[in-house]
């Protein structure tokens, strides 16, 4: 199973999280967001990004509650809350916002 | 919140060779989303864990040492260090690598998270567990 980016393919495992964390690019991320029926604007980008960095620095997903604790930070309360966040990313934030950044499926998402 | 239990996580193990310091990891995250009262211990080869500037380029396995320092996003903030296993093996306080937390009931302080114990120590804090999962 592979998405298409540009020609050529990235593999994904059964559920759509990329199986080598290199081949990850936004023209990639565009495309996993199609295929979850997500429109990326800004705020969604925000929340990708943020989890981009994270897993960077502890080669871990952040609980639902730190990502949301940083988004209030960086984009004010009405933000930072889980109501918002599953605006976002309606089949949940830790599940859709990790398969676009790029990132294996969280731990611990029960 | 009355049925709130004391997890204690014990790792005796190396970080790598075995795949029980990382699935002792994976556990205490996936628990943590129970909010019970968690705590890890750190003893024998497992004080080897939480050593800093790990690089695992050589054997191809992820290294997973990061993850320990988001512990404390995840609510898990006490991290018990037995000296004596520390000074067997050479080691000192100085070559482990620095896990803080933010205190929520202390304005958001950032406070280290690794507490040393000696081994009489390490006794009382299983003893005062409900609950004891060795690795």
């Amino acid at each position: 199973m592979a998405y298409e980016v540009n020609g050529s393919t990235v593999e994904h495992d059964e559920e759509g999280y990329i199986t080598n964390l290199a081949d990850w690019t936004k023209e990639l991320a565009d495309v996993i967001a199609e295929t979850e029926e997500i429109d990326m604007n800004e705020e969604h980008w925000a929340v990708v990004n943020f989890l981009r960095e994270y897993y960077d620095e502890y080669q871990i997903a952040p609980a639902v509650r730190v990502l949301i604790k940083a988004i209030k930070k960086e984009m004010g309360p009405e933000k930072g809350n889980n109501k918002y966040m599953y605006e976002l990313f309606p089949y949940g934030p830790a599940k859709q916002a990790c398969k676009i950044a790029g990132l294996p499926k969280p731990t611990g998402c029960v | 919140m009355s049925d709130v239990k004391k997890f204690l996580y014990v790792n005796r193990k190396a970080p790598y060779g075995t795949i029980y310091a990382l699935e002792s990891l994976e556990v205490v995250l996936i628990g943590a989303a129970f909010e019970q009262d968690v705590s890890l211990a750190f003893l024998d080869d497992g004080v080897f864990q939480l050593t800093k500037g790990q690089n695992t380029d050589g054997i191809g396995i992820k290294n997973f040492s990061p993850t320990f320092r988001a512990l404390g996003d995840f609510e898990v903030t006490k991290l018990y260090v037995e000296k004596d296993s520390l000074e067997e093996r050479g080691l000192s306080p100085d070559d482990l690598q620095e896990i803080m937390y933010e205190d929520e009931d202390d304005d958001w302080e950032e406070k280290p998270s690794i507490r040393l114990v000696s081994r009489a120590e390490m006794a009382d804090v299983m003893a005062d567990q409900d609950v004891v999962l060795s690795f």
